[in-house]
């Protein structure tokens, strides 16, 4: 294993200090609970919008807190369910007398840690409101399975939320943002490498130098199959596919398209991805309105993709648009 | 010596030794864990597992911790809450959390008492993951284990070998989720791919109940 780090043990601690250091003027970080909190948090009269997770796929979540987006986010182990009291514990510090919303993905971890959270907060009279975020159409949604996972949804759910959060919208209609997009937004993702855990000092699954893995999962879990490498092209048509008739996109449809990195896969690449997902996006008569491309939800060093879009209207174009101040997201301010 | 009392009772003495052997067992079995996990989950089970019983040995297993029996068993759920994260930290901290709660402020616990509080804590995790036997969980070993100490006692079995049977049942019942396909947890993304792999929940949790029983025998 070639990491730049000085500990397995201390990677999370270390990368929060680091996050404290070059960003004091939009964040305050919380350690033993971990969590992360936008600067001067709470928000008095604002409601509070909170997220978490397995670290390891930074920038999610710690660099989406700030203005406009997150009011705190929890970060687990590598690739674990933050635990309940850390969850607890943001929810109190960023409650700003108005509720907060928990975002949450999909995962059986992230779902009952979160619950047990939300519980806990509730018998100190606060309202929480929890939405799971379920977009990778990789995963057949059945009784047969934990359903699907939340992946590159949750990145617009947390900036449209936070938008909607500043705005001075309510706890509900705050929530009702991120069940929007959960509702109209689709993702899949592939693999060309795997990644190496610090803690595991191994790669977690074996990939060919000729072979990738289609459906994967943001935390290596195996995808829907394994193949052949083939061309970019190829490969966005492969994720496109499905992604369009799960929704199903119709054409007219207006959308955000969201292509991402996996953490391995430098820009120049996502471009040629970007480029095909445009192309696809035209040929099926689909309006792409705004785009995300770079690494956003990543996998550690994993070299691949996902592509998520994300159906809007005028209502989420104007979220989408309003200022946003982050370690990772900025505009508008 | 931490023995089963006369009567056939454990105290909180061969309750900290089980904890403590089932520590060493996953400390000593984390990489295997991992491996399992890494086949159908997502390869932290075992390192998972070792930090939050690592966490149990300092806070908890201190010698200086006189907690009684339902005191030990919550310190052991708020740690594992708190510190093993994923799905296993909330599976096992409720899995602790109802034992002490069933248990309540004893000193010693007769035989089918503590098959109770056991029992209560594998009902725990059957309500908090909403999974049923044959979903390849924690459950697939948990039950019949439990469900064997039960029978044995029931039948007038003495609390060691009730327990080795019910280690046995634990162990047949992880080695029975191989074939299966999981529909819980992150190895049911799989489909079909995750049949032929041993579930690490299971592993786990037949270690649990083989460190009870090596406890009380005092092997």
């Amino acid at each position: 294993m070639k990491k730049l780090i000085n500990a397995v043990d201390d990677v999370v601690t270390e990368a929060l200090q680091g996050m404290q250091a070059a960003h004091p003027d939009l964040i305050e970080i919380h350690l033993d609970p971990n969590y992360v909190v936008r600067r001067g948090a709470p928000v008095e009269g604002q409601v509070a919008v909170v997220s978490g997770g397995g670290s390891g796929h930074e920038p999610m979540h710690n660099g989406y807190v700030g203005l406009g987006m997150l009011s705190g986010a929890c970060p687990g182990a590598v690739f674990t369910s933050p635990t309940p009291d850390q969850i607890y514990e943001c929810t109190r510090r960023v409650n700003g007398g108005r509720g907060v919303v928990h975002v949450v993905k999909n995962y059986t971890g992230d779902v009952m840690n979160f619950e047990l959270a939300a519980e806990m907060a509730r018998a100190d009279g606060i309202e929480v409101e929890a939405v799971v975020i379920n977009d990778d159409v990789a995963v057949q949604d059945s009784l047969y399975t934990a359903g699907r996972r939340g992946v590159g949804a949750t990145v617009l759910a947390e900036k449209l939320a936070g938008a909607r959060a500043e705005a001075g919208g309510s706890l509900g209609e705050v929530a009702a943002v991120v069940r929007k997009v959960n509702d109209n937004a689709r993702s899949m993702g592939m693999a060309l490498t795997p990644c190496t855990v610090p803690a595991a000092g191994k790669p977690t699954f074996e990939l060919g130098d000729d072979e990738m893995e289609i459906g994967i999962g943001i935390h290596g879990e195996p995808g829907r199959e394994r193949m052949e490498l083939e061309t970019a092209d190829r490969i966005v048509d492969r994720l496109m596919g499905p992604i369009l008739e799960d929704l199903p996109f119709r054409s007219g449809d207006r959308v955000l398209a969201f292509v991402n990195g996996m953490g391995g896969t430098p820009l120049i690449e996502l471009y040629i991805v970007t480029r095909r997902v445009a192309r696809v996006l035209e040929e099926r008569g689909l309006r792409l309105e705004r785009s995300l491309v770079g690494s956003y939800i990543t996998s550690l060093e994993m070299a691949g993709c996902s592509i998520t879009l994300l159906r809007l209207g005028d209502e989420l174009v104007r979220l989408w648009d309003a200022p946003v101040h982050t370690p990772a997201l900025r505009w508008g301010v | 010596m931490g023995r089963v009392m006369e009567g056939e009772a454990v105290d909180a003495a061969t309750l900290r030794r089980w904890l403590d052997v089932l520590a060493a067992r996953l400390s000593e079995r984390a990489d295997y864990l991992t491996q399992l996990d890494a086949a159908i989950g997502d390869g932290d089970h075992g390192i998972n597992m070792d930090r939050g019983f690592r966490a149990v040995r300092e806070r908890v297993l201190d010698p200086g911790n006189e907690a009684p029996l339902d005191g030990l068993l919550k310190g052991v759920g708020m740690t594992l809450l708190s510190t093993v994260g994923g799905a296993a930290g909330p599976l096992y901290g409720t899995f602790f959390l109802r034992m002490a709660a069933q248990a309540g402020a004893k000193d010693r616990l007769p035989a089918p008492e503590l098959a109770a509080a056991l029992a209560a804590g594998v009902e725990g995790v059957r309500q908090r993951g909403r999974a049923e036997p044959g979903d390849k969980t924690m459950l697939d070993a948990l039950l019949p284990g439990v469900e064997t100490l039960e029978r044995m006692l029931a039948e007038g079995r003495d609390l060691a070998s009730a327990l080795e049977a019910a280690a046995a049942a634990a162990e047949e019942g992880c080695r029975a989720t191989v074939p299966m396909v999981a529909r819980k947890g992150r190895a049911s993304y799989l489909g079909q791919r995750s049949a032929g792999h041993q579930d690490p929940g299971a592993t786990s949790s037949a270690y649990l109940l083989r460190a009870l029983a090596a406890a009380v025998s005092g092997s």
